[in-house]
Parts: C-alpha cells; structure tokens; sequence
C-alpha cells in the first residue's frame, strides 16, 4: 500500500491533491462532494476587496439613485435594511465548510488596499480558516513604477498579513517575476509559509466586430503545467518553503510530475469543474497503481526528486532547455 | 412612562399604527399615499408583528377598487383590516366605502387627502377626495399634524370597534403625509392599554363563517330597503360620543387630549374660524398670536367631520360668537357653499344659535399656500359690515373677484426658530441629507424640528427645495419658509445662482451657503449681480464650499449631501461642531452601514475633508458683477408662455391672477422648448469625418435633443462659423443637399445614450466615435447658435421620405421634444418615434403615470407642432380608464368620418363629383396619399366656406375627420397590466382601429417602482421585496388568442428596426394594434446609459422575446406570428445580474435568489418553446412563417 499523505503549511494532508480556488466552495454541497471524493484540502474562493468595495459602493449607488429626487417617488427600490454582502457571505462560508468538513479549509484573499489585506487576513482567520493564502494579483500600467518597488511592497504586505495572523501563510505568485528565486525567498523571509505556483490570470481579448474588449474565462489544460513545474523544479531546495503546484493539473501524471518537482501538493480547479469530483478517485487510484508499479512507497519519498537539484541535467531546465525546444520546433517544420 | 421620541412623516406616523392594529392590509400605490402602503408592506416583509404578536399579512392588488374589495372581503371573513390611499384611489373604492359602512364593519382607511383631477391632475393636498366620500356612511376623521397623524390612527381604530361605524383617518397630503416632524411615539404598550380586545373578538366572531353561516348582501325590494337603510341610525347617533370617549380614553394613556371640536381662543370670542386638517395648526397658532395682542377671536379645529356633531360643535363655540369664517379645503362647483361651511350653518340652524353671521370660503387648493396671513384674512373679513362669503384666499381671483386681501407682511414665528432653506438637484441627496439633519436635530437635541420638502415637476434635473425649522418651541407652522424669513439659506448648486432667486428667502443679517467650484477669493467675482445685491443690502454672513472638489477626492460623485450637511451644522451651530459630526458620522452608520465598510468609509472622508474646505467669504461693500440672472424665457417667446409659464418656471406662480389661465385645462403644444434648463454637464460632440448618418443617435434620445437634418446645401451659407456640416449620404438626398447632426445644448441632459448607440468608431483609436462627450460649459453659446440655426433650416417634405428606414424616420420632426422625463429615459424614444410617425394626424389618450407626467405636467409640456401647425392632440383622462379613453376617441372620428361622408354624397354639385369621388376613396396608405386628402378636404372647405346651408356647415365643420387619424392610447405596464387590463381587453376585441403603445418598465416607475403583474419573476420590487415569486403575465400572448389583433413585442435597443417596423404596421393595420415596448428604467438599478446594451441582453437571455404577430398574413394563409429574435444564446442571470433589482435578492436571500433564478430561466425556455410552437403552426397553404427566421 502506498503512502499518499503529505504535508502542506504544517497541515497533514491524506493526499497532495487539493482543490484550488474555484466556485466549488461557494456550495457546501459541491465542497462536501470534493471531500468525499477524496481531495485532501480545499482552497476557498478568493475573497476579492475590490469586488467588496465596488458591491457596496454600486448597492448604495443604487438604492440611493434617483431617491429624494421626485416627489411622487422618494426611492426606486426597496431598501432590505440589512445585506448579506460579500465578506459576511464568505465569512460564513469559511464557518460553514469549516463545520461541513473534516479537510482543512484555506481560505484566499484579494486584496487592494493595506489595511483591507490585514483586516480581511484577520477576519478569515477568526471565522475559522485553518490557513490563507494570498492571491497577490497587481497589474502594473504606470512606466514610471519600478519592478523593484513592486516587489518592495509585495513583500512588505506579506510581513504585514504575516504579523496579524497566527494561522499558516501561503501566497500564490504570477509568473511574471523578473527573478522569481530571489522574490520568493523575499517573501518566504518575509513569513510565507507556503508559495503556490502560478496564478492564472485571464487576459481581455478582442471582438473585432463591435471593436471592444471582451473578457471570457477558458479552463487550463495539461500544457500549462509546464511553468509551474519547472520554477518548482528551480526553487525546490533553494528557497525553503511549502510550495503548491497549480495550473494544468489534470490527470495523475500532473500531479505526479508536480511533486516529482517538489511540490507538497498539486491543486487542481479546472479540472475539477470541467469533469466533475469523480475525477479525484480515479487519480488517486492512478497515482497508487503508477507509485506500486514504479516501487515509490510514499509521496514524501517522490517530492523534489526531479529538482533542479536532483536531475542529472540541471542545465534542461534552464535556457538550454527554451533551446532545444526551438530547434525541435525548426525541425519539424 | 416617559414615551419614546421619533422624528418621522405623517404617513410613517400613521402606518405606524395601523401595521401594529392590522392582520390583512390590501394595498395599491397612489401618490402621496403610496409610502403608508410602501412601509406597511416593507414591515411585514422584515418580519415585523402586530400587536398581538404575527405579522401583518399585506397585499398589492391591481387597483384602489380590487383593494377596497379585498379590504371587504377580509373584513366580513371578520379580520383586522386596514387600507392607506388617496384622490383617485379613493374614489375607486367608493362603491365597496358604501357595502362596509351598510354592514357596519369596523376598519380604518388611512388617506393622505388630495386633489381630485378635474381640468388637470394634481398630485397635491387638499380635500377633495374625502369630500367625495363624506356621503358613504364612513365616519370622516380628520388629523392636522404628524402627532395627530398618529394618534387619530390609534383613536380611529379604537372608535370602529366600539361604534361598528367604519372610519376614514385623514391628513393632508403632501404636507402632513411628507412633513418630517420630532413627535411622541405610542408604545405597544400603551396600544394594549387602549384597545379593547372584547371588541376585537366581537368583530372577528361577526365574520362570515360556515360554522356559523349567515347571509350578508341580500337584494331587497321598494317594501324594505328603506327601512333598513335606516336601521343603522342609532351606531350613528352614538358614534360622536364614543369618538369624544376614545379621545378621552386616549388623554388618560398618553397625556394628549382631543376634542371632536377644539376649540382654541379668547373666551370671548366674537370672530371664529372654523377650520379642518393641518390649517388648523396654523389657524390655531395665528389665533393665539392674535389673542396675545388682545383681538377676540377663535379657532374651532374640526376632529370628526362624520358623524357632524351639531351638539358637539355649538358647544365648542364660545356664547360670544358674533361671526364665523369657515374655510373649505375643497371645491363643489355650483353647490350652495362647500361642505363644511353647509355644515356649519346647518349645525347653528339646529343647534339654536341664531344671529351669528357666517361666511365661507376656500383656501389651500392642490396644497396652494396657507398661511397666517390667509389664517388672519379669513377672520378679519368678519369686521368688514358687508363681508364676502363664498370667498377665496391664497389666490389672486380677478375674474370673479373672490379673494380676499392678504397682508404678506403679517408674520408669526417666533424669533427662536430657526428656518433654513436649502436649493439641490435631485440627484445631488440633499433632500436625504436634509432628512437625516432633522433626525439629528430633532433626536439628539432638545430642539423641536420640522422638515418638508418641495420638488419641482420633472425627473430629470429637478431642483428641491428643503425648508427645515428647528427651535426651543414646538413647531406649528404647516407651510413653506416665507419671503425674508430664512435665517440660512444653502444652495447646493452653483449653476442655480443664474435662474433660481432664491436670496428672496433669505432674512436681513442671515447666513448664505454657497457650493461652488470658485473659491472664497474668486467668488464674489463669479455672482450674478442679484446675488451679490441681496447679500450687501441684507447683510448676509457668506460661506463658500467647493463640495464639487470634496465630493470628487472621496469618491462622492455627484453627492453632496454629506458635504452640504457637515457645512450646515458647522456654520449653523446648532450642536457643538465636534458632537454634530459625531452625530452625522452616527447617522451615516445607520443609514448606510448595512451597504458596507466602504460606502461608510468615503462618507467619513467627506465629512472630514468638508471643515477643511469650508471659508466665510469676506464681503465687498460694492456690487461689481456683470452678470444678470436669465430670464425664465427668452422674450421671443410667446406672450401665454412669456407671462404665464415663465412666471411658472420662475416659482412664482403663486401669485398669477386666475384671468390669466385657461378655463377648461386647455394648453398650446410645444412649450419645453422655451424653458432651456441646462442640466449637462457634458454634451456629444459630433465629428462629421466619422458619422456614416445612420440616425440611431436621433433614434434612441430620450429627449430629442440631439438631431439629424438633410437640408440643401446652400443654406448653409448663412450658418454660423462653427456650424458643422458635411454633403449627405442619403440615396434619395445626395445631389446638392447638406447633412448635419446638431445637439441642444441646453435642453441635453448629459445621458450619453447617443454615444453608446453611435456604431462609427475610428479605425485607428476606437474610443473615438461619430459622437463624443465633451464638457458643456464651453459650448453653451455656440452650440445654441448652432441650434437655433439648425432649426431654422426647413424640414424635407415628409412626402418625399420613405420612414421604413431608422435613418429615414429620423428626418421627420420630433412632435415630443426636451420632455422632464429621466435623463437616459427608456420609454420616451419610443414615444418620440411615434411622434415622428404619426404625430401630425395623431390624438392620443396617455394613461396616467411616468408618460403623463413627463408629457403633461406644467410648466412646460413637450408635445409639439410641425411647421403648419399639426401635431398630437394629447390627453389624459385617468389611470385606470385609458383604453376606453382613447376608444371614445376613435368612436368620435369613426362616427364624424361617417357623418362628413354622407353629408359629402349630398354636396356633389356644389363640390362636383370628381372631388368627392376623390375624397371618399382616397387612399391613404401614406404620406403623400395623407397629403392629398388634406388638400382635397381644403378645396372643400374653400367651396362651402360662403354656404348659408346648415349641413354645409356641418360638413365644413366635419371635414376634417374625411383626413385619416390616428388614435395611440399609450402608458405603462400599471396600466396595462394591471388597473387598466379589464378595459385595454375590451378595447383590443372591439375590434376598432386603435393603436396601443405599452411602455413597459416591469414596475410602476412614476410612484417609485412598485412591482406589477409585468414585473420578472426574480425581480426585487416595492411590494415585492422578497423577489417576485411568479413569472411576468405575457400580455402578448393573450392579446393573440384573438386572432385579430395586431401585437408586436419590442425593444429599440435589440433591434430599431424591428420597432421602427412594428409602430409602422401596427399603425397602417386596419384594428387594434398592441405594440409592448421594453423600457429600461432608473427603477431597474444600473447605469441608464447602458439602457440599450440591457435591452440586448434581455433578448439574447430570451427574458424578452420580440415578434410581430399581424393577422394580415393568417387572411393571406400564412402563419401571423414572425418571431424576432434568436433562440436564448445566454442565460436569464447574465442579463438580470447587471441590474440591482435581481442583484439585491442575491444579497438578502441568496438561496431564494438562486430558486427564483432558476424558475426565470425555465420560464425563458417555456415560453420560447410555445412561440416557436405558435410560429410554426399550419395557417391555410403554408408551412407557416414562423421560427427564429428573419424577414
């Protein structure tokens, strides 16, 4: 029998498979289904203060426009009194899965504002999170802002959310980073218990018939794993922290390439939405029957174990790599 | 038991009560009654209970009439039953007032008393409505103040029970119903203490039961009908002295004691005057000045007008009496004397109080002024030896000369009061701000506080009025702050300095408050030269607060209540600069906590960042402006609207003489385009390069402010120099013509709707289009020019324009133009269009509500002439009758057509048979078919113009009618759903040629967004909090069950051309025509600019399939319905979620939301499934025509 249990932000997972942000914890239903499945964690959706301040500010917008303004209606719509607005919701959604479920619950946070990242930690922590994770997500338009300074402040507020919590830290990165090793050991200094690699961020495109931009979301796909493992494979061992594998977990494979790269866990959301939970037995199954048949008696014993570090060709996973790669594509032209 | 303070309206005050003593309440909204039934419902949604201890069940009915017979039906089932209407409404309930009363039923029917519309509508307080009623058997009690509101409630409810005799509690709209006033609250206790729960029982066990079955409605014959009508005499007879117990009663709970008649004065009175409602407060406040310098007079507020009391009343009138004045609050047109002043002579008659002189008169029609001078006039007229009786005060009557002579300058407020005025837009909260300064004044201090508020007429851009009076006294003063009596006045727009004088208000050494862009520095500089006058002459204090700047850096927008009320309680003093904001920030929590942290948080910074940006202004000795305040209308315009309307729009109105008006309601078309009220902020900038002349810019403007010409070229060598202009791309238009789109400046409200629409983008920067927004201010003037230039030019022939096309369509004249209605408005392009269309052969019967009001409320009304003087003949009749309304309409030009053509057979000599051969079968299909009618008919007037022959005459006087007509009968989905859906069904199978253009917002819009029988399942409403849990009725699908009505579904956003279509064929279809029109609405909760885009959503989810369904194709054998938009491609929650009234019941019940979501979409696909079905059916030789196809 193989060992599938791992660990992630000092918390004992059964398996490394763990349910990355999606709509699926909006539902206790859906999250209960994830767990019965056999997903070991589940990452909540992320709590987004923007969305937060612009649901209060558009409400308020609302039942307040056009009120007072015409003396045969002083309001236009119904004012209820008392809202269930985004935070109280997933608030009690933390409580809720937390109550609903034996898995650890992560919640994540968005944030945009220094004293919204601290306060929000703080209250998805009280109502019961066993750990956060921060979607850092900042797009950065002005020419004038520096990469540094970026960073500068990202690491900063990961201290400041670090020292107003107790429960563990992860925080999910973008790609984008000029030096990712050096940011991720900022931030692992910084108090990140955990770095979980990559976030997927969904890019605009264009209608060319009514000329404007539109937005649409598309499921990840095996391919994407790609990124991800081989910046895990870079930092494995060289920065140390939990890392959590993400984007393009499908299949068994995905999730053993992940910890192969030293991930303590793969997460997986598309896959999970587009096929449903059913899909997590049937990896795990693989996984044992791929464990036995390659004589792995543990996942401990696989992660990091085609690291940068632990690979015979260090080099395949750097630019000779994006080399070689290119050449293949000329040949096959 | 000290008893809590609350600071609340009448009809707050009113409801209060009532919900706490109801177990079934029936509602239907009606101005301004419609927030008694607004809380009442909000209450029992929240879970508030009643007194013994369940929550009131409410219910919305399709009209006044459906209320009043479910409040019967509930009542002889034996429940707790209440109703809250007004005017109209009132009048609806009428037969079912006669049934309760005759079965002695026990209810309160609280009413917010208002004008009755007679030569036109009036939305304001009097009594009329309740006079219309005295006559029913209900006891008519009547309360003066927002305290009396409350506790007549309470004494009314206790009353019915003991005496069996039905109650109507009332108190005068739109100033006691919307007074805000600091008043004592009865406890549930104290309710308790009041009611007699024996009575209570006895009503329920009068109820109808099987287990104890009666029979109640019986029909009688001429042998006892009689008899028994009066059986019920002795409930009558005892009913005063139960009211007088009750009141008695209710003193010992609550320390407050009322009289049937109170009477208030000198014991010796020997001038009284007799008064009912809340001119009462003030006749009783100007009494007791009076008497303080020694005038022997009196005031006797009457409490319970039925049962009139003759003992009760001659014993409230002191022995000294000599004279009375009484005043009405009413009009009864040819009576001997209006009701109460009948009543007060009768009482003296049979009281045996002989030789007392009494007079009569009216005061305070449509909430006109009543004041202590009015209050002072009324009794002096008794010194006169030859006094007028039947007489007027509060108007200049030179007609029939029966007012009396006010003296202005008589004022009685106390020096302690403080009165403040404030001026805001509409949009900008100052109202709400206002509101909420009152709470404050009135909750946390120990001042006594009164506020009310005046709203102009329009809906966009409308400028409110506040007038708050706070002080150590008790607030008696139901009426507006007076001329020179303000001690502060605000003025929370800038841009009013320029048409709106409102430094009249303000009182010598008072304080101004301006909010302007130009700093303490810059802005005595920037003052029109009035202004600046008023302030040197009254030595006003002057503060200057740039809340725009305020308002922008924390997120405020276009709000500046926060800001303008922190300014007020920093100048004012009213509490301790520290304790007011304290308190404001308090209120602020209250008011908006619930919205979340961070409508809260920029609140706060508002209030912070107002001190820092608040300066008294040092005031020059010398007056240095060259600016004039406009005149409300130009000179040119004409004399009616130059010395009528002007002074209209100028708030003086009050003081036309009655010479100066029409007798019978009769107005001239076309008069917005004289009151230029320069709401926006930005305009479209049109860039010619671009514009491909499309026209949907002109299609879709709310207001018909933005417009396009094809005009020959050679006129424009008179433009102006900016005059924007390019060759015309119009197939039938292209040689030697011109095409301009040109915006009014000044009547544009800045909606933006124009540049959503526009489709012509820059190839190389998109964000630039045919139509851009730029800044007003800067092309004020000489986009003025430019449009005065622009309609100089003379419209094409409407004969040589085919308007099948939207571009085409666009170059007929907009015969509805600059209407009040909202800025970004959906309903009025449609209304607009048809104006294009038809509008110079239309007459249309406009349903009351949103489109009545926009169309006819005065100052100015938007219908319109074209060159030659044609244009709609519009009006309107009522609510609930429209249909029938416009029926009638087309009956008496069927029947003149008919009459004119016989006539015509007999005039072939005269007229030779050509001409009338010509004009019996003209074909009038269109425009040039129209055109040549008209001349026809005028050869045939030119002929029999010197004809002594009397049925010549007739026939002159006919002929008209010989020129087609075209009958609209147009209003919202109130109408045509619900109140007036029995007589819109009649009138869709008579069969006749009417055409019916249903504007459908979903809710009842004009009274604040109650939900109707079209509102969406899903949709959160006024009465329907919890979302609506059934789907919207498909008016359409029942209008073709009857094979031979013409329905088209639309929505202009989704596709003009299909509406463009559908008005067309609706109208050229020989029968009834029902078009249903999609109307996005500010009562929707999105952004109104992206009205168009909702529109298509709402088709795409399939929430609003459009067709054609046209009974011309079934006689030709093929299938009549034409489905016009695709199949659902996105579901119901896309398009719903971007508007906060599906959004707002994802908030206060997600799994609710979530249910009803569900069920909307399922209906989406039902209802496409039986469309398609329908379309697809067998009609004769064809395989029907249905399907998703496209024509």
């Amino acid at each position: 029998m193989t060992d599938l249990s791992t660990t992630y932000l000092g918390l004992e997972l059964q398996n490394p498979l763990v349910a990355s942000a999606s709509p699926l914890s909006k539902k206790l239903d859906s999250a209960r289904k994830l767990e019965d499945a056999g997903v070991a964690a589940i990452v909540m959706y992320s709590l987004f203060e923007e969305q937060v301040i612009h649901e209060s500010l558009e409400l308020d917008h609302y039942l307040t426009s056009g009120s007072d303004a015409f003396r045969e209606a002083m309001s236009y719509l119904p004012d209820a009194g008392t809202y269930s607005l985004t935070p109280d919701k997933y608030l009690g959604q933390v409580t809720a899965l937390k109550n609903a479920l034996k898995i650890p619950v992560i919640g994540s946070l968005n944030g945009v504002s220094k004293g919204g990242w601290t306060r929000y930690a703080r209250r998805i922590q009280d109502a019961g999170a066993d750990a956060l994770e921060l979607n850092l997500y900042f797009m950065v338009t002005d020419p004038n802002m520096k990469s540094e300074d970026v960073e500068s402040a990202q690491v900063e507020l990961v201290a400041e959310v670090k020292s107003a919590i107790t429960i563990p830290l992860a925080v999910k990165l973008s790609p984008y980073i000029t030096s990712l090793p050096n940011f991720a050991t900022r931030l692992v200094q910084a108090g990140a218990d955990g770095l979980v690699l990559f976030n997927r961020f969904y890019q605009p495109d264009f209608d060319l018939y009514e000329m404007e931009i539109i937005h649409s979301l598309e499921l990840s796909s095996s391919a994407e794993i790609r990124l991800p493992l081989q910046w895990i494979s870079i930092l494995y061992g060289k920065v140390n922290t939990d890392f959590a594998l993400t984007s393009g977990v499908h299949t068994a494979k995905d999730a053993l390439k992940s910890m192969m790269a030293g991930a303590k866990v793969a997460m997986m959301a598309s896959e999970l939405l587009h096929n449903g939970e059913r899909v997590v037995a049937s990896m795990l199954s693989e996984m044992s029957w791929w464990m036995e048949t390659h004589e792995y008696e543990s996942i401990k014993q696989m992660q990091g174990s085609m690291c940068q570090k632990s690979v015979s060709e260090p080099a395949a996973l750097e630019r000779a790599n994006y080399m070689k790669v290119l050449s293949s594509w000329r040949d096959l032209v | 038991m000290k008893q809590p303070i609350i600071t609340i309206d009448g009809n707050e005050a009113a409801t209060s009560v009532a919900h706490r003593l109801s177990e079934v309440i029936a509602i239907y909204p009606i101005t301004p009654s419609s927030t008694m039934g607004e809380f009442a419902d909000e209450w029992s949604a929240k879970g508030r209970k009643n007194l013994w201890g369940t929550v009131p069940l409410v219910i919305e009915m399709q009209s006044e009439g459906g209320a009043a017979g479910a409040v019967h039906g509930a009542l002889q089932t034996g429940a707790l039953t209440t109703t809250f209407t007004a005017s109209q409404g009132l009048l609806l309930m009428i037969p079912n007032m006669y049934k309760i009363a005759g079965e002695l039923t026990s209810t309160v029917f609280h009413v917010a008393a208002r004008a009755i519309a007679a030569h036109a509508l009036s939305i304001y307080g009097d009594h009329q409505d309740v006079m219309a009623v005295r006559q029913t058997g209900f006891a008519l009690f009547s309360s003066g103040s927002v305290q009396e509101a409350h506790d007549f409630a309470a004494i009314s409810q206790m009353a019915t029970l003991k005496s069996r005799v039905p109650f109507l509690h009332f108190f005068d709209g739109f100033r006691t119903s919307h007074e805000v006033t600091k008043i004592y609250q009865i406890t549930d206790e104290e309710l308790r203490l009041l009611l007699d729960e024996e009575l209570v029982r006895a009503h329920r066990a009068r109820g109808l039961s099987p287990e104890h079955p009666v029979l109640r409605g019986s029909a009688q014959n001429p042998d006892v009908y009689f008899q028994m009508r009066e059986a019920a005499n002795p409930y009558y007879t005892a009913t005063p002295g139960i009211v007088q117990e009750m009141m008695d009663k209710f003193a010992q709970v609550t320390g407050r004691h009322y009289n049937l008649f109170d009477y208030v004065g000198h014991a010796e009175a020997e001038r009284v005057v007799v008064v009912m409602g809340s001119g009462g407060e003030t006749a009783e406040e100007t009494v007791k000045y009076l008497v303080e310098r020694g005038e022997k007079v009196g005031v006797v507020r009457v409490r319970l007008y039925r049962p009139f009391s003759f003992e009760h009343f001659v014993k409230a009138l002191p022995k000294s009496v000599k004279g009375i004045s009484v005043l009405d609050r009413t009009k009864e047109p040819g009576a001997s004397g209006e009701p109460l002043y009948l009543d007060v002579v009768n009482a003296l008659v049979e009281g045996n109080r002989p030789g007392i002189k009494v007079i009569g008169g009216r005061y305070g029609l449509s909430s006109k002024e009543f004041t202590p001078a009015m209050a002072k006039a009324a009794l002096d007229e008794l010194k006169k030896s030859n006094p007028k009786t039947h007489f007027t005060v509060g108007i200049n009557d030179d007609v029939a000369h029966t007012s009396l002579e006010v003296d202005a300058s008589f004022k009685i407020e106390p020096e302690e009061t403080v009165r403040c005025v404030f001026f805001g837009l509409g949009s900008d909260g100052t109202v709400g701000a206002n509101k909420n300064s009152i709470k404050i004044i009135g909750e946390e201090t120990e001042n006594y506080a009164q506020g009310y508020f005046y709203y102009d007429s329009k809906k966009s851009g409308t400028v409110t009025m506040s007038h708050l009076r706070f002080g150590p006294h008790p607030v008696r003063a139901p009426y507006l702050i007076e001329m020179n009596e303000a001690t502060f006045v605000a003025c929370h727009q800038y841009t009013f300095l320029e048409r709106v004088d409102m430094l009249k208000y303000a009182k010598p050494g008072g304080t101004f408050l301006l909010n302007s862009l130009y700093g303490p520095n810059e802005i005595w500089d920037n003052l029109p030269v009035e202004v600046q006058k008023d302030i040197i002459e009254k030595k006003l204090k002057f503060y200057v607060i740039n809340g725009y700047d305020v308002a922008e850096k924390t997120g405020m927008g276009g709000r500046m209540n926060t800001i303008m009320q922190t300014a007020f309680f920093a100048i004012s003093g009213v509490l301790p600069r520290e304790q007011a904001i304290a308190e404001i920030k308090h209120a602020i929590e209250k008011t908006y906590g619930k919205r979340g942290e961070a409508v809260v948080k920029k609140n706060f910074e508002a209030v912070d960042a107002t001190i820092e940006n608040l300066y008294e202004v040092k005031v020059p000795a010398e007056i240095n402006s060259k600016m004039t305040r406009r005149f409300p209308v130009p000179n040119e315009a004409p004399a009616f609207v130059r010395d009528v309307l002007g002074p209209i729009i100028n708030s003086d109105g009050d003081n036309i003489p009655v010479s100066a008006f029409p007798v019978d309601g009769t107005f001239p078309l076309g008069t917005t385009q004289w009151e230029k009220r320069n709401l926006a902020l930005e305009i479209p900038v049109w860039e010619k390069d671009l514009c491909i002349q499309c026209g949907k810019c002109a299609m879709v403007c709310p207001h018909a402010v933005i417009r396009h010409k094809v005009y020959d070229e050679k006129l424009v060598a008179g433009a102006p120099e900016t005059f924007k202009h390019m060759p015309s791309k119009f197939k039938e238009f292209s040689q030697g013509f011109a095409y301009t789109v040109q915006v009014a400046p000044e009547d544009c409200t800045g909606c933006t709707l124009c540049v959503e629409v526009c489709p012509a983008k820059d190839k190389s920067q998109v964000g630039r289009k045919a139509l851009n927004m730029a800044p007003q201010p800067a092309l004020r003037e000489q986009e003025a020019r430019n449009w005065d230039f622009f309609m100089s030019i003379p419209d094409l022939d409407r004969k040589l324009i085919n308007p099948s096309t939207i571009k085409n369509s666009q170059l007929l004249r907009p015969l509805f133009e600059f209407s009040g209605a909202c800025a970004g408005c959906g309903e009025t392009p449609y209304v607009k269009l048809v104006s294009q269309l038809f509008g110079d052969r239309a007459i249309i019967a406009n349903a009351t509500g949103c489109s009545s009001i926009y169309g006819g409320n005065l100052p100015t009304t938007p219908w319109a002439v074209d060159s030659n003087g044609r244009g709609p003949a519009w009006s309107n009749s009522l609510f609930e009758d429209n249909a029938e309304f416009g029926l009638g309409m087309r009956l008496t030009i069927d029947k003149q057509n008919e009459y004119a053509r016989e006539l015509l057979a007999q005039f072939e000599k005269e007229l030779g048979a050509d001409l009338v051969s010509a004009i019996l079968n003209a074909n009038q299909a269109d425009e040039a078919g129209i055109e040549a009618q008209r001349e026809r008919v005028a050869q045939l007037k030119d002929k029999l113009a010197k004809s002594s022959d009397s049925r010549a005459k007739d026939l002159v006087s006919l002929a008209d009618s010989l020129v087609k007509k075209s009958v609209w009968i147009m209003g919202g989905d109130g109408w045509a759903y619900d109140i007036g859906y029995g007589g819109l069904d009649h009138v869709l199978a008579s069969g006749r040629n009417v055409n019916i253009l249903v504007l459908d917002t979903e809710v009842y819009s004009n009274t604040g967004g109650q939900a109707s029988k079209s509102t969406p399942r899903a949709a959160v409403a006024k009465f329907a909090m919890g979302g609506k849990g059934l789907p919207k009725k498909d008016l359409g699908l029942i209008a073709m069950s009857y094979g031979y009505v013409y329905v088209a579904r639309v929505a202009m956003g989704a596709n003009d051309q299909q509406t463009l279509r559908a008005l067309l064929e609706a109208e050229s279809y020989d029968g009834p025509s029902l078009v249903i029109a999609y109307s996005h609405c500010i009562a929707h909760g999105y952004d109104m600019a992206k009205g168009l885009e909702q529109q298509k959503l709402a088709v795409q989810s399939g929430h609003w399939p459009m067709y054609r369904y046209d009974p011309r194709l079934a006689e030709q054998g093929q299938n009549p319905l034409i489905i016009e938009s695709k199949e659902p491609s996105i579901p119901i929650s896309q398009y719903a979620y971007n508007e906060t009234r599906y959004k707002m019941l994802t908030q206060i019940d997600e799994d609710r939301a979530e249910e009803l979501m569900k069920e909307a979409q399922h209906d989406a696909k039902s209802r496409w499934t039986l469309y398609q079905q329908m379309a697809a059916m067998h009609y004769g030789n064809e395989n029907g025509n249905g399907g998703d196809k496209k024509e």
